[in-house]
């Protein structure tokens, strides 16, 4: 992705790598010069700080109904800007919907893919790292999660469990753990074998301290990098549930869901579809972004 | 090798039985089943009747074997709300999910593998560049607002084809596009990482060195290795299709397995959503079989 990256080093540069750089100022550098890392963080932070912000942000209350001013156009047909994105069917003031439903979006995908970032790398490092039986209940959990059709499994639980943001972090947290888990598995079997966990065994370190304190810290990066990926997956199934009807309920400004409640619109009021749609496909791009730029930087040997 | 094919079938036939459990309980999690099938205004008289109508007073285990026990001889039971035989209900609508499923995957494979060897053998070309943007843009792209901008775009305003239903084989066109475009990225990524590997190896050096032609290197030997990976993922993104088309299903009013999946869990119709989540779980469990083999079939480092 990035040209910067593959460039021969110039004879300028040659001092200072005689000087040896420590691999996290060689870090800095690589990502300081990553433009998909940059444009992706910067988006994802505006995001957040949207998010964080939003009462301040928002010029009206994302609730607040106007029964007079239903489905006004946004600025750019009407030139007024009291309402800049329109209203909706409710006479809600649709920019103000959109920066809050920046908040379920955020805390549905931070919170799902922490829950399942845990679950997954707990799994996949006991697994990768004693092996034997326990790598064998290991792979047989992931085999039963994997064959599950998750999108429906996902629907009965929030139908059970009710749309609430809460129980929509837990129950996406439980069925996106799988990648974490493939991953930090095979990494901790490529590491049981080596040298410095060795020596840490045989200095007489505990099996907890070795995980903890050799293992954890060589998978970090790579759970990191898949949480990113995974961040963004969960706000896609979250908008894909509320617009299915069974994710966020409403009146909450989930964008999955504005875009559900403009369906019944949208041949004569595309821009409702449109602008909600557009809003999560950025921060997905960002999110993304971010990730592929972060794997790039961490572990330049395995780009591709 | 025969002890590893025996373990590997023992794994499948316990995460068969473990899927088949998980779909049998997950809409009894909600507590009492036949007070939720009966009503809010239902009295304890009426919940006792429907716990005895549906068998729902037994113990758990006994409503398990006797479904699984019926479930093996080809009886699913009975919907709550059609009243049809589930397998009758299945059987109608699995024909326009598989058609679905199957021309996706054909239409994203046909487009993805060319452009990711392609993108391969010019790394860091703008051909390159361009393959890389596509996909970071599909990833992001929310399935159920692509279907509504496709139907906006070709349903409505340049009238080309029809939006909902699942008539005629036009009917297909936009939802077959939808979920290709949702498949590409993935696919076309591991075949470009695939084959910058294989090109890269020492098997391929050695095939240029004999002199061998650059398009047969390519093919016999090149992508030959390059397409385990994505045959493997063919596998798994069409258990994928078969399940989580429930949302193109449902943009495009077609009348999948899907939707009637979606529309039984709404109206908690336990018989009809257990049953196709067990039969989507065997899909997906056979079909990553069947992909083992083919790879094997592919491999000449693997033999069976």
């Amino acid at each position: 992705m990035s040209p910067a990256d593959a460039k021969p080093l110039g004879p300028q540069s040659m001092g200072a790598e005689l000087m040896a750089p420590s691999p996290r100022e060689e870090m800095r550098r690589r990502a300081k010069s990553h433009a998909g890392l940059i444009f992706g963080v910067a988006i994802v932070l505006l995001a957040v700080l949207v998010a964080i912000f939003a009462p301040v942000l928002a010029p009206y209350d994302p609730y607040d109904q106007d029964l007079a001013k239903r489905l006004v156009d946004p600025v750019w047909t009407t030139g007024d800007w009291s309402h800049v994105l329109g209203t909706d069917a409710l006479g809600r003031d649709y920019l103000s919907r959109l920066i809050f439903g920046s908040r379920i979006s955020l805390m549905v995908g931070f919170g799902a893919a922490l829950i399942a970032g845990t679950i997954g790398s707990v799994i996949g490092i006991l697994g990768g790292y004693f092996g034997g039986r326990v790598d064998s209940v290991v792979v047989y959990l992931i085999n039963v999660k994997l064959a599950l059709p998750g999108l429906l499994i996902a629907l009965s639980l929030v139908s059970i469990a009710g749309g609430s943001v809460g129980a929509l972090v837990l129950i996406l947290g439980f069925l996106t753990w799988d990648r974490y888990a493939v991953v930090t598995r095979s990494v901790a079997q490529q590491l049981r074998g080596s040298d410095f966990i060795t020596a840490a065994r045989a200095v007489g370190a505990s099996q907890t301290r070795i995980i903890l304190g050799e293992l954890l810290p060589n998978v970090m990066n790579q759970i990191i990098v898949i949480a990113s990926l995974e961040i963004a997956i969960v706000i896609l199934i979250e908008a894909a549930l509320s617009f299915l009807g069974l994710g966020v309920k409403p009146p909450e400004p989930s964008w999955g869901l504005m875009i559900s409640e403009a369906r019944s619109f949208m041949f004569f009021k595309p821009h409702m579809i449109a602008i909600p749609g557009f809003a999560i496909f950025l921060l997905v791009i960002a999110i993304n972004m971010a990730g592929d730029g972060l794997r790039d930087v961490t572990a330049p040997e395995g780009r591709n | 090798m025969l002890r590893f094919v025996l373990g590997r079938l023992l794994m499948l036939a316990l995460v068969a039985l473990t899927v088949s459990f998980i779909g049998f309980g997950l809409l009894r999690l909600s507590g009492d089943l036949a007070a939720v099938l009966a009503g809010e205004t239902a009295t304890t008289a009426d919940i006792a009747r429907v716990a005895k109508q549906y068998g729902l007073d037994q113990p758990l285990y006994v409503q398990y074997l006797d479904w699984a026990g019926k479930a093996l001889r080809g009886d699913l039971g009975t919907s709550l709300f059609t009243r049809e035989p589930v397998i009758d209900l299945i059987m109608a609508r699995i024909g326009v999910t598989i058609t679905l499923a199957f021309s996706a995957l054909a239409i994203s494979l046909i487009f993805a593998v060319p452009l990711g060897v392609v993108a391969a053998m010019r790394k860091n070309t703008w051909v390159d560049r361009a393959v890389l943007t596509f996909s970071v843009l599909g990833q992001a792209i929310p399935s159920f607002w692509l279907g509504l901008l496709l139907i906006y775009l070709f349903g409505v305003t340049l009238r080309w084809l029809p939006i909902s239903g699942s008539d005629t084989s036009a009917h297909f066109i936009l939802p077959t596009i939808t979920l290709a475009l949702a498949t590409m990225p993935a696919l076309m990524r591991l075949t470009r990482t695939g084959m910058i590997d294989a090109l890269a190896s020492d098997y391929i050096r050695t095939a240029w060195a004999k002199g061998l032609l650059p398009l047969p290197v390519l093919f016999k030997h090149a992508l030959r290795n390059a397409i385990l990976p994505v045959v493997s993922l063919s596998a798994v993104l069409l258990g994928f299709l078969l399940g989580g088309s429930v949302i193109v299903e449902s943009v495009f009013a077609l009348n999948g397995i899907g939707l009637l999946a979606f529309d039984s869990i709404k109206r908690i119709d336990f018989p009809v959503v257990q049953s196709i989540l067990v039969f989507l779980s065997f899909c997906y469990i056979f079909l990553t079989l069947l992909s083992d083999l083919i790879n094997a079939k592919l491999d000449p480092r693997i033999s069976l």
